[in-house]
């Protein structure tokens, strides 16, 4: 009997180990794939395409980090999950990455235990109005019945923007987008709201996206970025740099036209020689990574530009905040030394 | 190894033993669980507490039955959800039960037609699952019902539109109390003059108009007393202003979809509950009963209906919590019951997926349990008594 419970322990505390995480990059080479968490469909985010393969700005990343740790692009498996599911699936150790338009706050960062590893998107929460309305500002949307996407910080940012302008509304908040937009185009209410670029994916999405507009007021920060488990340093300095890679990548002049023959020779720039493997980048090797890890990033995905304007200019998404701090925007990238 | 067999072939020791490792086997795996969980939250650097539900919620809810602002508790919220499944399931029980018996008497009737279209009836509705109902019941209302700015107006103090129904609210005004102390008078006085009818009943034979006489009394009495004390109360009349109507009372279109929705599908399998109860009474008591002479009617309220209750009730029982535990669908269309409030805005804000988890499952619990108490009790209040 003693053995038996004995046995059970063992068998327990085995279990607690796997999920809690360490060697999270040896984890996913023995596998041979990432598992990444992603969006359950969100245009120019996280789609499956005709074909049935994913694409989009999140998927990207998620593919860039499989490039830099396996070297190859191509082998990520991809898990979905709603607004009210990511969190417990990363805790979970269903994936390695949760890359699914997750706004960075306090409480995620601290409380829920995981790590937010950079923004990939400056996003802010916005208002869509039919058109025929003839609503050019949130301010006058007194009265209103706003449909919400719940799951997300949007409910908050919601009543706290009506109760300080001294605004009523009614909340309908519902679970899924496609049933959202739903009650959205019956009539249900007069304003969407979610975060701006989700406004824009759903707006792509309709009949006639010329009849919509979405109203010029951002009432909230949302900064969205990919995030990790906590408790590996090394694994989320990986993923952290992957992004950071992209950007430089970006800043460089380094695209997936020109990354491959970059790397064969010696540039001016000795920036790029580090960051391309042409150099030795201090460090690179203690983290587990090989020497072309950013160029596998570069080559097989492209930079932060090519994958902005490949998943989210088509959707009428400018770069505003989101360009290089060069640019005017708030992407500003450590030195690769 | 000689004791052990000898152990093992005593049938009763035998018995013992493997009890005794049925148990170990459930709390073991049981403490296995616990423990996983408790290792799994400090290695996860989480801790595990209830102390989020007196923290602000900071949402706003549509529908609430006691007050609510976002700056309320997350346990108000709670409570205020599960308020809102409790109007529902009200509802939709009392819907439900209607129809279903309705129906199951129709599915007996010797009407090829009726009997023919209730059981279609109940093969398609019962037969497509719950969700579906809802999303269609709720995309019928807001697709075919007008904007507010078309609303269908009832002599312009009612409203409906896709956004709800719209009706005047009374007010309360002084005076009120005389009107009040009128309902309850004409309500003791029908109670009475039932009790009254079936003692004259017994003794006589003679039957009372009971029903015509208490309806007119509950109907004229408190109109009455309401026009002699000056109509002591005041409307609060809807009206469109801006976006949407303002003032008065209002139905949600998510809560009349959902009750709906509920009703018509928990009311296909009650009538099959009926039409089993009825078919489970002898058919010599319809023949003695209509030997007697009673109409159709009557035989079905007074002889088959008492006896083919006690048949009916203990499926009813779990159809009544069927309904209760469908309500949790509610946030397919926005309706805010408890697991779109505590398990849903609250377990995001909060990230405490287990406590609320536990939470809403302990409440769900308290509900089921508190339907089967109430239901036990009226099944031996109505159970053959055994002399």
């Amino acid at each position: 009997m003693k053995k038996l419970m004995f046995a059970m322990a063992g068998v327990a505390s085995l279990a607690a180990v796997s999920t809690a995480s360490a060697g999270t990059l040896e984890d996913v080479r023995e596998r041979g794939h990432l598992n990444c968490i992603v969006n359950t469909g969100l245009t120019g985010f996280a789609a499956p395409d005709d074909a049935g393969n994913w694409t989009g700005f999140d998927v990207e990343f998620c593919r860039a980090v499989a490039a830099a740790v396996l070297g190859d692009a191509s082998k990520v498996e991809f898990i979905t999950a709603t607004g009210k599911t990511r969190f417990t699936k990363l805790a979970a150790a269903e994936g390695e990455i949760l890359s699914r338009n997750t706004t960075w706050t306090f409480s995620r960062d601290v409380d829920l235990a995981q790590t937010f590893i950079g923004v990939n998107y400056y996003d802010g929460q916005a208002f869509m109005v039919p058109a025929s309305l003839g609503v050019s500002s949130a301010s006058e949307l007194d009265g209103a019945s706003v449909c919400i996407q719940t799951g997300t910080t949007t409910e908050l940012n919601l009543a706290e923007y009506f109760s300080s302008n001294g605004m009523s509304y009614e909340p309908v908040p519902i679970e899924t987008n496609a049933e959202a937009r739903e009650s959205y185009l019956a009539g249900r209410c007069d304003v969407y709201t979610t975060d701006g670029s989700g406004l824009a994916a759903t707006r792509a999405t309709f009949d006639n996206p010329d009849a919509h507009v979405i109203l010029p007021e951002v009432i909230s920060k949302e900064p969205l970025g990919p995030v990790v488990r906590e408790g590996d340093d090394n694994w989320a300095d990986i993923v952290s740099w992957t992004l950071k890679a992209m950007m430089a990548g970006e800043e460089l002049g380094i695209t997936s036209a020109n990354a491959a023959s970059l790397a064969s020779k010696l540039n001016d720039n000795p920036e790029i020689n580090r960051l391309l493997g042409v150099d030795p980048l201090q460090g690179a090797e203690q983290a587990g990574l090989s020497s072309d890890w950013a160029l596998n990033i570069l080559s097989q995905v492209g930079n932060y530009q090519e994958s902005f304007e490949r998943n989210l200019t088509p959707l009428g998404l400018s770069r505003g905040m989101n360009a290089l701090a060069r640019d005017g925007g708030l992407h500003y990238i450590p030195p690769i030394k | 190894m000689d004791t052990l067999t000898r152990i093992w072939r005593h049938e009763e020791s035998r018995a013992v033993v493997i009890q005794i490792l049925v148990i170990a086997a459930v709390f073991g795996s049981f403490g296995w669980l616990v423990s996983n969980l408790v290792t799994n939250f400090a290695a996860l650097n989480k801790n595990f507490g209830f102390d989020f539900l007196l923290q602000p919620a900071g949402y706003d809810i549509n529908q609430y039955l006691i007050e609510y602002t976002n700056r309320s508790s997350h346990l108000r919220a709670a409570i205020v959800g599960l308020l809102n499944t409790f109007l529902v399931a009200i509802f939709g029980i009392v819907l439900a039960t209607i129809m279903g018996v309705i129906l199951g008497i129709i599915r007996l009737s010797n009407n090829w037609l009726a009997r023919n279209l209730t059981y279609w009836y109940i093969e398609f509705t019962r037969n497509v699952p719950i969700l579906l109902h809802i999303l269609l019941w709720h995309g019928i209302i807001i697709n075919t019902l007008p904007h507010p700015k078309r609303a269908l107006a009832f002599g312009d103090v009612s409203f409906l539109t896709n956004r709800g129904f719209y009706v005047p609210k009374p007010i309360a005004e002084a005076g009120i109390e005389v009107v009040y102390l009128a309902i309850v008078a004409a309500i003791t006085f029908a109670v009475f003059f039932s009790r009254r009818a079936r003692k004259v009943q017994a003794e006589t034979g003679k039957q009372l108009p009971v029903f015509w006489t208490n309806l007119g009394v509950l109907l004229t009495v408190p109109v009455a007393v309401y026009l002699l004390a000056g109509s002591p109360l005041s409307f609060d009349i809807p009206a469109l202003k801006g976006f949407n109507f303002k003032g008065g009372m209002h139905l949600l279109p998510e809560f009349v979809a959902l009750t709906f929705a509920l009703a018509i599908y928990t009311a296909a399998f009650i009538a099959e509950n009926v039409r089993a109860g009825i078919l489970a009474i002898h058919k010599g008591q319809r023949e003695a009963a209509e030997a007697l002479g009673l109409r159709p009617g009557k035989v079905m309220r007074l002889v088959i209906l008492p006896q083919a209750r006690r048949v009916i009730i203990p499926p009813l029982t779990s159809q009544y919590l069927n309904l209760t535990k469908n309500s949790s669908l509610a946030i397919a269309i926005g309706y805010m019951d408890l697991v779109a409030t505590l398990g849903g805005i609250t377990l995001n804000q909060t990230g405490r997926e287990i406590e609320t988890m536990m939470l809403v499952m302990g409440m769900y619990l308290l509900i089921s349990l508190a339907i089967s108490a109430g239901m036990n009790w009226y099944n031996n209040a109505v159970k053959l008594v055994d002399r």
